[in-house]
């Protein structure tokens, strides 16, 4: 029986990684479309996000089935659970990817500043690099890596605190920009959010190879308001 | 305190047996041995050299007889009695009590059973088959226990495997039970066989006592052991008695010897 | 549960020891080449109605059968059966490893010779592919003279399987097979009933439900000689509609 079993946990395995994939591509897409103003792609982004919640519900599903039905311990119930927990937090990252491309698809025209999108970009591509990261160190069983993708986040954190100033600067030196200012912060926060959610998923990762839960990024502090 | 009372206890009671059965042989061996001249046994018996050798090959006649007719009879009983009778039949518990009862009758009743059925009424006279006939009776409640018994103790398990794979009743009886329980069948037999052997008084009023070599089915004769208390009895020929004696005995270790190796080695092929 | 054949219908069927009734109208349907398996607490009668698939309980004292068994739509309790062919098609593995006190390739040739292959080679043939399709073949294929007891139990089992492989059965009845064995056996011969199922209907009674969770595609529930639930696998293990089903599989009865 193990062999049917060893197949099944190695089909979750990788149904994880595209869903991971996909995830990235989506959050990646958005974000360009954000900064291109590009409305199909946005369209494109909303439209895949059906792709990826049936995603997350087979991997529920199976492992469901899979406790229910092979009554895992040790090794093969972390892997289930990382599966399980991650798949979880791929969704919500795919969900803001969503709400992203929404936000481009609002924009109609508003006032824009170059140097925030720049910087949004930016953002974009330090999330790019997390999110690929996580997903190489979750096929590799990597959790030292994990730990250090934990820590890149606040570069993204800061980098989202820095558009929030800067948006709030212009906005005080130009009103016409409010409309698109707040989008640009909702988008930062988004982006600051999808930082979180890899966060997330690289806790899951220590978690399986460890048996470990930990907090690797606490935002619990008094500090960098 | 008291497990060493206990031990002690053991150990005299083996000694008492060991020491009991080490007596007798030695007791006939000692005065039986020396007589075991070569007249004892020449071919022809007279009142001088009283040879046993007209006993010895009357013994196996009467031995081979009884065996060819009770083997066969008594195993296809034990057959039936397990694989083929509905226990709780009446009839059925009735043949098993009967065949119970039949082995704790002492042997001289059946000898006169004997001298009274087969040597007075059917007119066979004093006779190898009249003799046959009455081991037969003796030997065949011994056969068809031990028979039963070794069917008994090859379990259901392998009778189930065997008509799970679509075999009949006789293939499975003859081809998968018969050889498990063969090793208790011929104990079985042995066992029977040694009874016979050592019967005096029922072969004395069937078998007659006659010093020839019996030479049909109908003549008289008299076995090994016959031989030895019609030598005791006369009082002429005591040290010929226990020469006598000394090959019966002989004779038995053999055979209790032989049952227990096949047994072994039966049941040692079967593990 | 989607449209497959069915090997065997069971319609109706009662049972009783003497007076007492043990299976109470059952009705299920095996699905071909798929392995469903029995569950439930001692005495329910799973035992009783896996023995009525190959007539096995024509050999208990005071066993009546009323009701109906199909076996590919031909009913094997009426009176044109033939019992020898039917137990060849259904094959069946007891609880305790039962295999005769023979040489091993005896054991695995008796099937066969019972039913008329006579020649050495084709028997031969026939040992080396039931020992392979029971994947014992390399453990034993130095020593088919030796006995059939001198091995251990887990591999006594396998040989068993292997024998009733032998003869070719259509579909395969295993009465609670590994419940005599230790775990690593017990593995081995999961793993093995979940490869022939591709060849072979299986049934398998177990009083393990894990077992049942990981092995079988179907499962069917007994209590006290009734049928509560039979339905896929996966459903019965997350989601059961009946509560008793539900109890006994927490582990909160039986």
């Amino acid at each position: 029986m193990r062999r049917a079993y060893d197949e099944e946990l190695e089909q979750l395995h990788r149904k994880f990684y595209q869903m991971g994939c996909k995830v990235n591509e989506a959050i990646y897409k958005s974000i360009k479309a954000f900064v291109k103003h590009d409305k199909e792609l946005a369209k494109g982004v909303i439209d895949e996000d059906k792709e990826i919640n049936q995603f997350e519900h087979d991997l529920e599903q199976a492992c469901i089935e899979l406790i229910a039905l092979q009554q895992p311990v040790t090794t093969d119930l972390r892997k289930i659970v990382t599966v399980m927990k991650a798949s979880a937090d791929l969704e919500r990252m795919g969900d803001h990817a969503v709400s992203i491309s929404k936000s481009t698809i609002r924009v109609k025209g508003n006032k824009r500043n170059t140097m925030i999108e720049g910087m949004i970009s930016d953002a974009g591509e330090k999330i790019k690099k997390m999110g690929e990261d996580v997903l190489k160190a979750y096929v590799e069983y990597d959790s030292e890596k994990a730990v250090e993708i934990a820590k890149y986040d606040y570069l993204v954190d800061s980098l989202a605190h820095d558009i929030k100033e800067a948006c709030i600067a212009e906005m005080k030196k130009d009103p016409e920009l409010v409309l698109g200012a707040t989008d640009y912060m909702m988008a930062s926060t988004y982006i600051e959010r999808i930082g979180d959610y890899i966060t997330n998923i690289s806790e899951w990762i220590v978690y399986f190879e460890t048996g470990e839960i930990q907090e690797l990024n606490t935002h619990n502090s008094y500090e960098n308001l | 305190m008291g497990s060493k009372f206990l031990r002690g206890l053991v150990y005299l009671a083996s000694a008492i047996t060991f020491g009991m059965l080490g007596y007798v042989i030695f007791f006939i061996l000692i005065n039986g041995v020396r007589y075991l001249t070569p007249d004892l046994f020449a071919w022809k018996y007279n009142s001088s050299n009283v040879s046993m050798m007209p006993a010895i090959i009357t013994t196996l006649y009467l031995v081979g007889g009884t065996l060819l007719i009770a083997t066969p009879i008594g195993v296809f009983t034990g057959f039936y009695l397990v694989d083929y009778a509905n226990r709780k039949n009446p009839i059925v518990k009735a043949i098993s009590m009967a065949t119970d009862t039949l082995a704790a009758v002492p042997s001289i009743v059946y000898g006169l059973f004997g001298f009274l059925f087969f040597v007075t009424f059917l007119g066979f006279q004093f006779s190898l088959l009249a003799g046959i006939l009455t081991s037969v009776i003796m030997a065949l409640p011994l056969i068809i226990r031990a028979t039963e018994e070794a069917l008994i103790s090859t379990g259901r398990p392998i009778r189930e495997a065997s008509y799970a794979l679509g075999a009949g009743k006789l293939r499975t009886i003859f081809t998968v039970v018969l050889p498990v329980a063969m090793p208790g069948i011929l104990s079985g037999v042995i066992l029977a066989s040694g009874r016979v052997i050592g019967e005096t008084a029922a072969l004395l009023y069937t078998l007659g006592s006659s010093t020839n070599l019996p030479s049909s089915v109908f003549s008289s004769g008299r076995t090994l052991a016959l031989h030895m208390y019609v030598l005791s009895s006369e009082g002429f020929h005591v040290n010929e008695a226990y020469a006598t004696a000394v090959v019966l005995l002989l004779f038995v270790l053999i055979l209790n010897g032989l049952s227990t190796l096949v047994s072994s080695r039966l049941s040692k092929g079967g593990k | 549960m989607a449209t497959k054949t069915s090997k065997i219908k069971v319609q109706d069927l009662k049972l009783w020891y003497g007076d007492f009734q043990a299976l109470h109208g059952l009705d299920l349907e095996v699905p071909e080449k798929k392995i469903t398996a029995f569950i439930g607490p001692s005495g329910c009668g799973k035992s009783t109605f896996i023995k009525t698939l190959n007539r096995m309980n024509d050999l208990v004292e005071n066993c009546r059968i009323e009701g109906k068994v199909e076996l590919d739509g031909k009913d094997i309790y009426g009176s044109k059966t033939d019992i020898n062919q039917l137990r060849k098609k259904v094959g069946m593995v007891f609880q305790q490893p039962n295999p005769f006190p023979k040489s091993i390739y005896d054991n695995i040739a008796y099937g066969p010779r019972t039913h008329g292959i006579k020649k050495k080679a084709e028997l031969d043939e026939i040992v080396e592919r039931s020992l392979k399709q029971a994947a014992i073949w390399d453990e034993v294929k130095d020593y088919l003279d030796r006995n059939a007891l001198s091995i251990s139990g887990g591999q006594q089992q396998r040989i068993c399987i292997a024998r009733a492989l032998a003869v070719e059965p259509e579909v395969l009845l295993m009465d609670e097979p590994t419940s005599a064995l230790d775990p690593i056996s017990t593995a081995k011969i999961e793993e093995l009933v979940s490869q022939l199922k591709q060849d072979y209907t299986i049934v398998m009674v177990t009083h393990n439900m894990q077992q049942a969770s990981r092995v079988s595609d179907e499962t069917a529930f007994f209590l006290n000689g009734h049928i509560i639930e039979h339905a896929d696998t996966r459903k019965i293990f997350t989601n059961p509609d009946q509560e008793e089903t539900e109890n006994y599989i927490s582990g909160r009865f039986g």
